[in-house]
């Protein structure tokens, strides 16, 4: 066997407006766990997409074994041996486990589906490899961490030697990683080449044998894992030094402002998401929940800002119950929210970053005058003044198109907006997703003023340490309740990792 | 951004050659089928300016004739415009221009017979049912995720033989017309008759220059038009900052309404004497979708595409003398209205552009 | 009894909603909105018209000459519906729009070449058009049936079905197992293109005697509503199209029940629209669409 399972050189790859792969060398050994880091918009995703066929290089040659190679399409990668575990799962929800992992190669009878015989070898590989799944379950109706199962089989069903794992913990629970992290070690020993695409340094120390760093497109360097420690791993993501800890002084936190009393929530299917859910959050102090991602955050908030009904409980603001007012009635009673998902529920993209500094008091006298009249001046000029204030790189000043703006600088926005309307209470949910260093530090440390300002604020995050070093208090959510809530210097990760996976509480508060 | 690339990013350029390849395809088409494509545009140019190459004759009627013509569609293009903005396809047009008319009839007919106040009152009256016969369509799609494409072609039909049942009970109603208007119910323009030698131009062009203005004033100018566009933009952006995305879409479906309800109630008043029982539908509707595709759905655009159609209908009888078959102008519209679809194929070939640019930074 | 007796015009209604209907369902579930079925079912009706009426001139064997005609039919509808396949697909448009378009398009086509072959603004009118059987139902009853039962095995039992519903759902998905999205895309939207050329045949050559601009009135958008309100499955949109063509044959049943007969006959023409519109609002289920029914697919998405 050739010492190089993947050798990929040189390879460039270009998109509209940007220069995903510049010249980047991979070389991975056979039967090698190899991490790929880098930053968010690095250029590993693209570069393994390349691998997988599902785009091709510019430029640049791949060998697989020794063996050069032209990977036009995800089947060609396939008949290589290498298979991928996307980030983004690929799984058609409404179809069940077996149908997903056999699409594309079904067993037949003549011409017919033999979906009785898919059953038989779905479960046959789920033995052998030790990844318990149900054959017959719909995807829409199974765990995460279960899909991702799924994921890695469809891989093994087609005889993958080459694994890739991208961005695979993203959406686990700490046990749930440890767990992935042994079937990893079990593939190698079954003599499969795993590839790691990731930006979280422990499990790369945990895990890999080798990693290569990209950054912004370019290829930095190829390390031995077991000779460099995290903090230099980072530096050579970043390029610079990286400081994990953030400064936060000690503050004593005021009188409640915001108040969830026995909430529960259902989803748009009916089905109860949030159950009898109580928590305070006080002026000053920053509580965190803490949780897996589909244990109710999504529908928690979308009651508490009102985009969900409520089912049972009342939220209040100020001891003044919200439950029965209309968003726009809760923005007024002085609820922010900056939303996970910025460019969806965020900002208009179409719109410039003047009309959407007031998307949400737009009809506010200042901006609009009798008879509905819009003051178009008075919204720039508010624009301009948040432009200066949170240092918003926007090409056209107040006239740029929100659409044509960076990732951080989008949430620079948002977040802007949400502050200067002076909310009671300001709910951030996964403020950092997706950003790069520098916007990341900018928009913690923002949290952090905000928090020595008074003002009350609830972060919702699915990443751990982010919690652990912004929050006050952490609540941890399982399956819609409140496990528990922690004064975030009382209780480590691995508690709270617990606590998410459902086992005994930890009370301190 | 280069000039070059520019020039592609905008809409109205995108217009401009959409019609022009519009014309072109249909102008082969008519070569194919061995008429002489000259004679279509020698019509279009008559019906323009009211010159006669043939004759070298001036006639100012068909200027007069465009311009009454445009009036519909223009209204017909607001209509569809107005909605597209906020996100909906209404292509209720016809339905809301049918009940404009019909209930613009009814008040000429049976409303007091007081001048001015006679017509204004049959205006207004179609404006209203336009209001409702648009704004149900908005509330079940607001509320009920009715999607509006189905619904409001069924209420397309709905209001034809509705229009049929009201209209053979009014008074003198034979099977195809009504009695005679009181001259009251009517909006004809002395003035007008006058300077164009007789063509059907009206007090009706005042009331779509009217509305032109109060789309443009509404959509860019107030809050109620803020909240719209973001809607149409951005629904969930929208709800998720408070504005009152059912009630948004509702209004703009109503408003939409009113706009096709006019130009109902202006074709009955103006273009007829006696109210008609109708037995087919007029197109007007059908053919705003297509105006207000050309015209981007703004203010301008859509008066542009709107008389450029008004154009193009008053040459169809022009072309039919000449042995061109009005359909033609069918042709052309839908073609124009697939290439405005093709847009986005504008866009993958600037970001091929863009990307070769990207290639040669790179050194490849 | 009587009812029983009104089951073979029922579905001489029912049968061509029913096949433009399941055509639609199979363009959809493969993830294209084709709203152009009216202006195809107009296209096929046309073609069918004329072919059959100059085929019929020339001395052939009836049944040959309507053979002839469905054919023509249906493959002239496909041909017009590529129209809108590379629009949706290669070309990422507005499903919508470019939809909307061809039936623009088709309103002046069809009547267009009336025009140009018959130098009139319609068909020139055929002397026989299809014969119903010894049981009274005309051919696209069993046509129609055929059709349900394909498209159910299709579907559900055969691979080709799988992939394709796969690209409904989630193409990303199909893509990434080596399933050409844009092919099975193509394959579907021609596939309702066909049959809605096929069942424009159907409607003129069993319900009237030649192609005029009223000939489909709105079939075609009742047919949409029959996917949507059938929920995208076979079975039930086959229901549904029931349901709506039945409202439609209700100018016929009224007939024959005496104390309708005073009710003027527009009230009859009013009912099938009402109905689908109503049926449309109590039992809009937007949350059966297949997820990726009517989003451009773009390569590469994630």
């Amino acid at each position: 066997m050739h010492e190089y399972a993947i050798e990929m050189r040189g390879i460039t790859k270009t998109f509209p407006g940007v220069i995903a792969n510049d010249k980047v060398d991979l070389n991975v050994k056979n039967q090698e766990i190899h991490a790929l880091l880098g930053e968010n918009g690095a250029g590993k995703s693209t570069l393994m997409s390349i691998l997988f066929g599902a785009y091709s290089a510019d430029s640049g040659t791949i060998l697989i074994n020794g063996k050069e190679v032209e990977i036009k399409n995800p089947n060609v990668a396939t008949a290589l041996g290498i298979g991928m575990v996307h980030q983004h799962f690929k799984l058609v929800q409404n179809y069940t486990v077996t149908e997903n992992i056999v699409l594309g190669m079904e067993p037949r009878r003549g011409q017919i589906l033999d979906l009785k015989k898919a059953r038989g070898e779905v479960a046959a590989l789920s033995a052998r490899y030790g990844l318990a799944v149900d054959p017959d379950a719909k995807i829409e109706d199974i765990s995460v961490s279960q899909q991702q199962r799924v994921e890695i089989l469809k891989t093994l069903y087609r005889s993958a030697n080459i694994i890739i794992f991208d961005e695979p913990t993203a959406v686990l629970t700490p046990q749930e990683i440890d767990e992935l992290i042994e079937i990893i070690i079990k593939l190698k020993d079954e003599g499969k080449t795993i590839v790691l695409i990731t930006h979280k340094l422990r499990e790369i120390k945990a895990v890999a044998d080798r990693c290569t760093v990209l950054r912004r497109g370019k290829y930095i360097g190829t390390v031995e894992v077991a000779d460099i420690s995290e903090g230099d791993l980072a530096e050579m993501m970043v390029g610079r030094t990286v400081r994990f800890e953030i400064d936060k002084p000690g503050q004593e936190p005021g009188d409640v402002v915001l108040k969830l009393e026995n909430v529960s929530v259902k989803d748009h299917l009916g089905l109860e998401k949030v159950s009898n859910l109580t928590l305070d959050v006080h002026s000053g102090e920053i509580v965190g929940i803490a949780g897996v991602d589909g244990n109710g955050q999504s529908e928690l908030l979308g009651a508490i800002t009102g985009l969900l009904p409520l089912s049972g409980g009342e939220i209040y603001i100020d001891d003044r119950p919200i439950g029965n007012l209309t968003i726009r009635e809760r923005i007024e009673a002085g609820l922010g929210y900056t939303p996970e998902d910025r460019q969806r529920y965020g900002l208009v993209a179409d719109f410039t970053i003047a009309e959407n500094a007031v998307l949400k008091n737009y009809y506010d006298p200042r901006y609009t005058g009798r008879f509905g009249i819009l003051n178009n001046q008075a919204m720039h000029d508010e624009a301009e003044a948040l432009i200066e204030q949170f240092d918003i790189r926007a090409g056209e000043g107040s006239h740029t198109k929100a659409g044509s703006l960076s990732g951080g600088n989008q949430q620079k926005v948002i977040v802007a907006r949400e502050i200067s309307l002076k909310p009671k209470v300001l709910i951030v949910a996964q403020p950092t997703r997706g950003l790069d260093v520098g916007a990341i530090e900018y928009i913690r440390k923002r949290i952090i003023e905000e928090r020595s300002r008074g003002q009350a604020i609830l972060l919702v995050s699915f990443e751990l340490d982010e919690i652990m070093n912004l929050c006050d208090r952490i609540a941890t959510i399982s399956k819609g309740t409140i496990v528990a809530v922690n004064r975030s210097d009382e209780v480590t990760e691995r508690d709270i990792g617990m606590m998410m996976a459902g086992s005994q509480a930890k009370e301190s508060v | 951004m280069k000039k070059k690339d520019a020039w592609i990013q905008s809409d109205g350029a995108v217009s401009v050659l959409v019609v022009l390849l519009g014309f072109l395809v249909g102008t082969i088409l008519v070569a194919l089928v061995g008429k002489n494509p000259l004679n279509m545009y020698k019509a279009i140019l008559q019906a323009l300016s009211g010159y006669n190459i043939d004759n070298g004759k001036m006639n100012v009627r068909y200027i007069g004739e465009t311009l009454n013509y445009s009036v519909p569609f223009i209204l017909c293009g607001l209509s569809m415009g107005f909605a597209n903005r906020v996100g909906l396809f209404n292509i209720g047009g016809e339905g809301q221009y049918i009940m404009g008319m019909t209930v613009a009839q009814i008040i000429a007919l049976l409303g007091p017979q007081i001048p001015v106040l006679h017509w204004l009152l049959a205006l207004l009256g179609a404006m209203l049912i336009g209001a409702i016969w648009g704004g149900v369509v908005g509330i079940l799609k607001a509320k009920y995720e009715v999607s509006e494409v189905v619904s409001t072609i069924m209420l397309n039909y709905v209001a034809l033989y509705l229009s049929r049942i009201i209209c053979l009970q009014l008074p003198g109603a034979t099977t195809y017309r009504t009695a005679t208007y009181p001259e009251t119910a009517l909006i004809t323009n002395a003035f007008f008759q006058k300077i164009t030698k007789n063509s059907l131009l009206n007090n009706g062009i005042f009331f779509m220059i009217l509305a032109v203005m109060a789309f443009w004033f509404i959509m860019e100018k107030t809050s109620l038009g803020y909240g719209m566009r973001a809607t149409g933009f951005n629904k969930e952006a929208a709800r998720a900052s408070g504005i009152p995305v059912v009630r948004s879409i509702s209004i703009s479906m109503a408003i939409s309404g009113i706009f096709a309800g006019l130009a109902g109630g202006i074709i009955a008043l103006g273009s007829f004497k006696y109210g008609r029982v109708i037995a087919g539908m007029d197109n007007y509707g059908f053919d705003g979708i297509a105006v207000a595709l050309v015209g981007n759905s703004t203010a301008l655009g859509t008066t542009l595409a709107g008389m450029l159609f008004g154009l193009l209908k008053n040459a169809q009888a022009l072309m039919q003398a000449k042995q061109i078959p009005k359909e033609i102008t069918f042709i052309i519209q839908g073609l124009i209205v697939i290439f405005i679809a093709l847009r986005s194929a504008l866009r993958i070939y600037k970001e091929y552009l863009d990307k070769r640019r990207l290639q040669r930074e790179v050194g490849l | 009894m009587m009812i029983l007796n009104m089951l073979p015009s029922v579905l001489m209604i029912v049968a061509p909603i029913l096949i433009t209907a399941i055509g639609g369902m199979v363009s959809e579930k493969s993830g294209v909105v084709n709203i152009a079925l009216e202006g195809l079912m107009m296209i096929g009706a046309m073609s069918a018209a004329a072919a059959h009426v100059l085929v019929e001139a020339s001395g052939m064997n009836h049944t040959l000459s309507l053979v002839l005609a469905m054919v023509i039919g249906t493959g002239i509808g496909g041909l017009f519906s590529l129209l809108h396949a590379v629009a949706a697909i290669n070309l990422n448009a507005d499903q919508t729009i470019s939809g909307t378009g061809i039936n623009l398009l088709a309103s002046g086509v069809t009547i267009f070449a009336s025009q140009i072959l018959f130098n009139a603004d319609r068909t020139k009118e055929f002397r026989m058009g299809m014969q119903t059987d010894a049981l009274g139902f005309y051919p696209t009853a069993y046509i129609a049936l055929i059709v349900v039962l394909l498209s159910w095995f299709v579907l559900y039992k055969l691979p080709f079905g799988m992939h394709l519903r796969a690209c409904g759902e989630h193409p990303g998905a199909a893509e990434s197992v080596g399933i050409n999205v844009k092919r099975i895309r193509y394959i579907a939207v021609l596939a309702s293109g066909m049959l809605a050329g096929l069942a424009g045949g159907c409607v003129v050559l069993t319900q009237t005697i030649q192609y005029t601009s009223n000939t489909i009135n709105g079939r075609g958008f009742i047919a949409l509503a029959a996917v949507s309100f059938g929920r995208w499955r076979p079975a039930g949109v086959a229901g549904a199209a029931l349901l709506f063509g039945t409202a439609q044959a209700f100018a016929i049943i009224a007939n024959n029940i005496p104390a309708l007969r005073v009710l003027p006959t527009e009230v009859f023409n009013i009912l099938p629209y009402v109905v689908t519109l109503i049926a449309l609002v109590l039992f809009s289920g937007k949350n059966y669409a297949p997820a990726a029914a009517g989003k451009p697919y773009e390569k590469g998405a994630s």
